[in-house]
């Protein structure tokens, strides 16, 4: 039994504290601290910077541009990205439709788009939930009929998260209806500026628009565009709920937001003392730290049962719901922490160019808004519920 | 980073299940626990044998192991064996004691508690402390080449059985002052100090110990005299992470019940495991017990090292851990059996009084979180 990391690991992840520190610009790292809007430029000016240093694929083989490194590596990599508040990495090319499209796809697709991802000419957006296919994702209504050399897509999907930048989408269309739910479905590529094609923004709770519909009108999409085999689009879509999952219950950013909330409530008086110090407060931070701390841990040791040959399959289940809890929790207290500041709300406070003085602590500018924004967490990725039923199907084995 | 046990370490463990499984039936533990020793003396003697109280203490104290891991390993087999005999009180609160803060003759009773041919135990904790460690009425008071102690000690594991209580007193300062505790070494049978012994509701067993004038010579101090606290600290905190990894072996075993009975318990012609608002507290227990095991694993990492801070906090998150997921597990297992579950008939519901009387053992989970606040805030 050894927690430590190796002398390797810990060279490695000097080498990436000094990229971080030397290499990305302060005004990236001061908007994330600051829990300011990150803009499409700012997520492809880290994109670049990643790919020059060959550190943007850390998913993939290293014959692709992938980076070739270890679970415990991504881990570290993932946590110092993290604690430094740089942009995140955009999953929907890296970790979702290039894993996909190196499983499953053919050469040529391989040899065109996983470049493009790279060098950022495709931004990707993920086209699966549908008004009524959320947590079963299976019941997709959106049709792909095969006419000559293309496909015919009608239909509407939701939740395409920053899909207001994207060039392209990956999508679950269904190429067979007499199929049973899980079969009959296809996974497709599709260029957005295909005619047909209309993407609708969504607000979401905190007045962000992040989130989108897309809808499809006889859009036609090459035959070539098609991703493994045509009614077999759920083996890919299941591939990427076991891949690459052993850091999503997301400590790197648990272990900043801890941080974070401990500087706030030794700033923040209550009765002229600091609310760290009052009991209930301290109790409800001690708590989650402690579960931070176990989950550390945890977490540590899925990744030394993958880093060991093992396939993680409820361990995700477990790292995603306890891992998200954490974080919801971390949004909480720091939006009690503010107490009444935890009110006011500008809207531009979140622009880099904002230059107004905050109402109240610092924090308060972004507290509450990120709090309701992240209620998500437990949503998205596979409810906490539908996790639930994943370890009650693995461990009750009914 | 490495999270497989040492080959050591898993062939004591595997060789203490085994043995347990065999020999430590849940009858022959009911039967244990009902008898006047509250503990079997083949079994200690048998316990000796294995190595299993050897493996507590370090080679320098005569034993052959002595870290956090060994403490977490042996630990977890006995709460998955639910074994009642004073290995907690004896091995790992007296016995630390005693490696901490003893003399030479001191020490050698380290080697009898190795050898199983001593029972011993702490007295420490008094009625209005509740888990404080500070807090110490008892007094003790030089006269010539002796001491006089007079006070009581509340709930002491095995003190009937013990050949040799250690019991703490003050000598100097205020009844929560840390400075000014001191620890002596009473054998069983001195006079002034008397016993009222009794089972606890987990099977295990204690007794009210009170001191009226209890004269026992100076060469009786643990320790130097006022400085006991650390020795206590140590002893405790060692006392933690036994029961914290005791605590998971006895979640383990509820967890395995319980699965089973969700799979063969049916109604409504269906098993009830099929049922989501049963299969989603099980998920809940499943992944709770993940970081149960998580926190035994920082605490018996954090145990033998330098930083005081970070050791102790380690040891308190572990203990609260146990206390909050132990009672979870309890709840929900007796829970998810149904009226079954509330009955002496099944080992499930033993096990479950044994998880949440372990809250009740060397400070509970409000008072370890409150201890972990106060140390972080140091």
């Amino acid at each position: 039994m050894d927690l430590n990391f190796t002398p390797q690991e810990e060279a490695f992840r000097a080498e990436v504290q000094r990229f971080l520190n030397d290499d990305v610009p302060a005004r990236l790292k001061e908007k994330g601290d600051a829990g300011k809007r990150f803009t499409k430029a700012d997520f492809e000016e880290w994109h670049a910077l990643l790919n020059k240093k060959g550190w943007l694929a850390s998913g993939w083989p290293v014959q692709y541009g992938g980076t070739g490194w270890s679970v415990v590596e991504k881990f570290i990599f993932d946590n110092e990205c993290a604690l430094a508040h740089t942009p995140r990495i955009q999953p929907f090319g890296v970790a979702m439709v290039a894993p996909v499209i190196i499983k499953y796809g053919t050469e040529a697709q391989k040899q065109y788009w996983l470049p493009r991802i790279l060098n950022g000419q495709d931004w990707w957006c993920q086209g699966y939930s549908e008004p009524g296919a959320g947590s079963d994702l299976a019941s997709v209504k959106t049709t792909a009929v095969r006419d000559g050399d293309h496909y015919v897509i009608n239909g509407q999907k939701t939740w395409t998260t920053l899909g207001q930048h994207a060039n392209m989408i990956f999508c679950l269309v269904r190429t067979d209806r007499e199929a049973k739910a899980q079969q009959g479905i296809s996974f497709v590529l599709v260029d957005m500026a295909t005619p047909g094609i209309e993407i609708r923004p969504i607000i979401t709770l905190d007045g962000e628009h992040e989130i989108n519909e897309v809808f499809f009108t006889d859009v036609r999409v090459p035959v070539a565009n098609l991703v493994g085999e045509e009614n077999k689009g759920w083996d890919c879509a299941k591939y990427l709920l076991t891949h690459e999952r052993t850091n999503i219950a997301g400590v790197g950013y648990s272990i900043a937001g801890m941080d974070r909330l401990k500087h706030l409530a030794a700033r923040v008086t209550k009765n002229g003392k600091p609310l760290s110090q009052d009991p209930l407060f301290a109790a409800r931070m001690a708590k989650v730290e402690i579960d931070l701390e176990n989950m550390k841990t945890t977490n540590l040791r899925v990744i030394a049962a993958v880093a060991g040959g093992g396939v993680p399959g409820a361990e995700s289940s477990m790292l995603k719901i306890k891992g998200t809890e954490i974080r919801q929790e971390l949004f909480s207290l720091a939006r009690r922490a503010l107490g009444v500041h935890a009110l006011p709300y500008i809207a531009e406070a979140l622009d880099e160019s904002y230059t107004g003085e905050p109402i109240g602590p610092q924090e308060s500018a972004f507290a509450a808004s990120h709090y309701f924004n992240y209620r998500k967490l437990s949503i998205y990725g596979g409810s906490n519920e539908i996790q639930k039923n994943i370890i009650s199907k693995m461990i009750l084995g009914l | 980073m490495n999270f497989n046990q040492s080959d050591d370490r898993r062939m004591l463990a595997d060789s203490l299940d085994r043995y347990l499984a065999e020999q430590y039936s849940i009858e022959t533990r009911h039967a244990i626990s009902k008898s006047a020793t509250g503990y079997s003396p083949e079994q200690w003697a048998k316990f000796a044998e294995l190595g299993l109280i050897g493996a507590l203490f370090t080679e320098e104290q005569g034993g052959f192991g002595g870290t956090g891991f060994d403490i977490a390993t042996v630990f977890e087999s006995l709460g998955r064996g639910l074994v009642v005999e004073p290995v907690l009180a004896t091995a790992v609160l007296a016995g630390s004691a005693l490696a901490h803060a003893g003399n030479d003759a001191q020490k050698a009773l380290i080697e009898e508690i190795i050898g199983g041919g001593l029972i011993a135990t702490l007295a420490h904790e008094e009625a209005d402390a509740h888990y404080a460690l500070n807090r110490v009425s008892t007094r003790a008071t030089r006269d010539g080449d002796h001491y006089v102690i007079d006070g009581a000690k509340a709930v002491v594991p095995f003190a009937d059985q013990a050949q040799q209580i250690i019991v703490s007193a003050r000598t100097s300062g205020n009844v929560d002052d840390e400075a000014g505790i001191s620890l002596f070494v009473v054998p069983a049978g001195t006079a002034g100090l008397s016993l009222r012994a009794y089972g606890n509701v987990d099977g295990t067993r204690a007794a009210e110990v009170s001191f009226k004038q209890v004269r026992v010579p100076a060469s009786a101090l643990l320790g130097a005299e006022g400085q006991g606290h650390a020795t206590l600290e140590h002893a405790v905190g060692r006392g933690l992470l036994a029961l914290a990894a005791e605590s998971l072996g006895a979640m383990e075993v509820c967890k395995k019940a319980t699965i089973e009975y969700l799979q063969t318990r049916k109604q409504f012609g269906k098993v009830i495991g099929s049922f989501q608002a049963l299969q989603h507290r099980m998920a809940t227990v499943l992944l709770e017990i993940e970081q149960a095991r998580s926190a035994v694993i920082n605490a018996a990492s954090a145990l033998d090292g330098d930083d005081r801070i970070a050791r102790e906090r380690a040891l308190s998150a572990a203990k609260y851990t146990a206390g909050k997921t132990g009672t979870l597990v309890a709840e929900e297992s007796i829970q998810l059996h149904g009226g079954i579950g509330v009955t002496w008939e099944l080992p499930m519901p033993h096990y479950a009084k044994r998880l949440v009387m372990i809250d009740h053992v060397l400070g509970d989970e409000d008072h370890h979180l409150q201890r972990f606040i106060a140390l972080g805030q140091q």
